[in-house]
């Protein structure tokens, strides 16, 4: 199984605040990883500096084509699709229009429209609302339609963060459930950044746990799983 | 009755104009969220062009059009070179240097052609077949051209990649990024067509009230109140807009104030607009969350 | 140990400034000092914008009309009902005052570029108001009014030089100038100052701690309107002319640029503003008839991004770098 992304020694800052310091992590193509952490660790800011929206330094690697010193839009390009946290849907234009920009840069409008249509057969709720305005979806809704839109990239390379924030339990249950039919059967690979430890670990095959910008652990999410004292040291439970 | 069919039509025959305005000011709003102050000395610096290679003995639509291309160039030169580096900077420096740029191409026009008024032909002749009882012929042209122009913007946005992408790019620049556009580009892009639309804007009033560094002075006020009016962030808002600030003048101006104050009026519905219905008639409400 | 010497210096050239302005009026000539007279009229109306738009963050692209309104005042009071010049300064600034103080609440509502446009056609609207037929009797419509210079209350020479009419007002320019900005200077500096600016970067935490917002930012725009309204009277006084066409949009462009030139939220920064503003038009005039807007356009852009904090902002640094250098 060849490694789809390799970051090495990846350093981020906001200005003058460093905020990650030489982190390292692999994942494997088709695979699951997450990246888990209390607040303020820096799982956030990983996903940034992946799509080069914040200062970087190291190396990151995708599918053997240096990512740092890219511009974000360049990033997307090679295939990086990244749903945000708060979703970051456009408000202000409708369901359909968030979907048709998910594809903006393939220029493929026959490919863009079939899969446009194997999103509303996966979500039909999407369909139901595709000439809504995306702000009048619910909170679960809307997360549904920002990974459409990402998935409408065709993207080599998914990135979540937090995708159960503030979601009821069912929900986030459905959309998990939904993530892994995704890998599976797209063959998508997935970086996904997670507060709830316990959710993610179930769905990932394999984790890093970040502790104020450095890599405290990593592992299968198996072992970490299992492993009680790892559990309750770094993830509370 | 006829009196006031007269004033009504006349005014919807300005309202054309003033719908224009509003329609590039709109354009730049919709693409940047900022209000460009220099719109009126823009199109009026392409106006003077357009005079210049019609008096070099340029034929009248091959001069139009190429002003149009060259003014299309300009607004996004404008915005990739003088607007770029401030795009992050505070609205009160944007709005100094927008102050800036209007003083510079008011500098222009005067300092390439000198301030001594000049009269520009209208592309339809007074005599042609278009004129009926209460339109002149280039009253009727101009509203044939502005809605060519309506219709090819509404097409542009709703219906082609880079419309929606530069909707998407105003609204939510850091999403549109992730989706892969080049949002500056966008902003460039937003600036370039505004500056058509103005120059085209510019060409069909110069005929009406000739052409001097100072035509647009007074005309970017009335665009102002017609692009409030429809909703900054509506072009179709702003061309309705244009038509009833235009009657309204003209019949405020005939029964109610005189013609003397016309400017107050704009003023009035500026502040009115701004304090009653932010959002103008047709215009999306923004809620700010604190 | 710095400090006192520091005092000590600070005093040594207050004094030399002072008398330096005392006597600066008998160096030159009549036409000269008028300029003079100016640079110091349009001082206080740039410190009148700054109070709202520098310290405050209000955006006012219209403050020519409150100088408009506080000249008119000033002749009308004059010509009409023989007020004298002096008397009028008090009225022009509680008119100018109300008047600001009522723009304030439909600006409330605004922000941003709103606001600048709505003062922006403020501005726009006020020469053809003040040419409006019927109120023609007050204002004199499109020829204006006609003021006379008033005489000096005494006469005395100094280098050969008597003390004329124009130099009479350059000492009441001067005198009421200082006292205006010492009236701004202790206004902002104590608790009003930071409720100002408070409000100008942090509303909603203003709001919170307490500020009553409406109240505070509609007797800003009043306070401000008052002193650019003097500075009208006082300007009227001085030109012993108004005419609405003197009042155009450009007044009010060029009030922003002394605020921008001078520095944003700085009182000393006003008086080169009004240095500024008075003297670049007329060196610019002799290149062309449009050099003047060409060079404040290029200038407010380029001051944007190389000095964005103004002259005085830009003067504050380099003092700053002078005096860090000896702690090695």
């Amino acid at each position: 199984m060849s490694k789809l992304l390799e970051v090495n020694k990846l350093c981020a800052s906001y200005g003058a605040t460093q905020v990650l310091y030489d982190v390292d992590f692999s994942l494997e193509q088709g695979h699951i990883t997450a990246i888990l952490g209390a607040n303020g660790a820096g799982k956030t800011t990983t996903l940034r500096a992946l799509c080069q929206v914040v200062r970087t330094s190291g190396s990151v690697v995708l599918d053997g084509t240096q990512v740092v010193g890219k511009s974000t839009e360049a990033v997307v390009r090679m295939g990086v699709a990244h749903v945000p946290d708060g979703r970051g849907t456009f408000t202000g234009l409708s369901v359909e229009e968030n979907l048709r920009l998910g594809a903006y840069v393939r220029g493929n409008r026959a490919e863009m429209l079939e899969d446009m249509e194997r999103m509303f057969t996966r979500f039909p709720i999407l369909k139901q609302r595709r000439h809504q305005q995306a702000g009048t979806l619910s909170g679960g809704e809307q997360q549904m339609l920002a990974i459409s839109r990402a998935l409408m990239l065709r993207p080599k390379l998914l990135l979540l963060d937090e995708p159960s924030f503030g979601l009821a339990p069912l929900i986030v249950a459905e959309i998990f459930r939904i993530m892994r039919t995704i890998n599976k059967e797209d063959r998508v690979s997935m970086l996904l950044v997670e507060q709830n430890a316990s959710l993610a670990l179930d769905l990932a095959d394999h984790a890093y746990l970040l502790e104020t910008g450095r890599v405290a652990l990593s592992g299968p999410s198996d072992s970490i799983k299992n492993d009680e004292s790892v559990r309750k040291a770094y993830l509370g439970y | 009755m006829e009196a006031l069919l007269f004033q009504i039509f006349s005014g919807l025959a300005n309202g054309i104009i003033y719908g224009s305005v509003a329609l590039a000011l709109v354009m730049i709003y919709q693409a940047t969220h900022h209000i460009n102050f220099a719109q009126g000395e823009m199109a009026t610096f392409s106006t003077f062009i357009a005079w210049w290679l019609i008096q070099s003995g340029w034929p009248y639509w091959g001069a139009f059009f190429f002003t149009v291309a060259v003014s299309f160039a300009g607004g996004l030169l404008v915005q990739r070179i003088i607007l770029r580096p401030i795009e992050k900077a505070p609205v009160m420096t944007n709005v100094i240097v927008f102050i800036g740029l209007l003083l510079i191409f008011n500098a222009f026009s005067g300092w390439f052609f000198d301030h001594t008024i000049k009269s520009f032909d209208s592309p339809f002749p007074k005599d042609s077949a278009l004129a009926t009882k209460y339109f002149s012929a280039h009253q009727i042209g101009s509203a044939g051209v502005l809605l060519l122009v309506l219709l090819g913007l509404f097409a542009f946005f709703k219906f082609t990649p880079i419309g929606l992408a530069m909707r998407a790019a105003a609204q939510n620049p850091g999403s549109a990024r992730l989706v892969g556009i080049r949002v500056s580009w966008m902003l460039g892009l937003g600036w370039g067509l505004a500056a058509a639309i103005g120059a085209i804007a510019g060409m069909m009033v110069a005929p009406v009230v000739f052409l001097d560094p100072n035509m647009m002075a007074g005309i970017l006020l009335y665009g102002f109140a017609a692009a409030l009016l429809g909703g900054i962030d509506n072009p179709l808002g702003a061309v309705i807009g244009g038509f009833i600030v235009g009657v309204l003048e003209n019949l405020l101006g005939a029964y109610v104030i005189g013609t003397e104050l016309k400017l107050t009026v704009a003023l009035v519905l500026i502040v009115a607009t701004l304090t009653l219905k932010p959002a103008g008639l047709f215009g999306k409400k923004v809620v700010v969350r604190v | 140990m710095s400090g006192s010497t520091d005092r000590k210096w600070a005093w040594i050239g207050g004094i030399v400034v002072a008398v330096v302005l005392l006597i600066l009026p008998f160096l030159f000539k009549n036409y000269r000092v008028f300029q003079f007279n100016l640079v110091l009229v349009y001082a206080v109306a740039i410190l009148g914008l700054n109070i709202l738009t520098g310290f405050n963050g209000q955006f006012s692209l219209g403050h020519g009309a409150f100088y408009a309104f506080g000249a008119y005042t000033a002749a009308i009071l004059m010509s009409l009902y023989h007020v004298p010049y002096w008397a009028t300064l008090p009225v022009a600034f509680v008119f100018c005052f109300v008047f600001g103080f009522l723009v304030g609440f439909p600006a409330l509502r605004l922000a941003g570029h709103f606001l600048a446009l709505a003062t922006f056609a403020l501005a726009l609207a006020v020469p053809q108001l003040l040419k409006y037929k019927r109120i023609e009797h007050f204002t004199g419509g499109v020829q204006g009014i006609v003021l006379s210079k008033p005489e000096p209350p005494f006469t005395f020479t100094l280098f050969d030089q008597p003390l004329s009419a124009d130099r009479w007002l350059y000492f009441f320019t001067l005198f009421v100038s200082t006292l205006m900005i010492l009236f701004a200077w202790n206004l902002l500096r104590g608790r009003v100052g930071r409720a100002l600016i408070a409000i100008r970067d942090h509303p909603i935490a203003a709001t919170a701690m307490g500020i009553n917002l409406p109240v505070f930012k509609s007797l800003t725009f009043g306070t401000s309107a008052g002193f650019t309204g003097l500075a009208g009277a006082l300007g009227a006084i001085v030109v012993a002319f108004v005419s609405p066409d003197s009042f155009a949009v450009t007044l009010s462009i060029f009030l922003l640029v002394g605020v921008v030139v001078g520095g944003l939220a700085s009182i000393p920064g006003a008086i080169f503003g009004g240095i500024f503003i008075q003297y670049v038009p007329n060196i610019a005039d002799e290149l062309s008839k449009s050099a003047p807007a060409a060079i404040y356009g290029v200038l407010l852009i380029l001051l944007m991004y190389l000095m964005p904090t103004g002259v005085m902002g830009g003067l504050r640094r380099l003092w700053a770098r002078l005096r860090a250098r000896p702690a090695a």
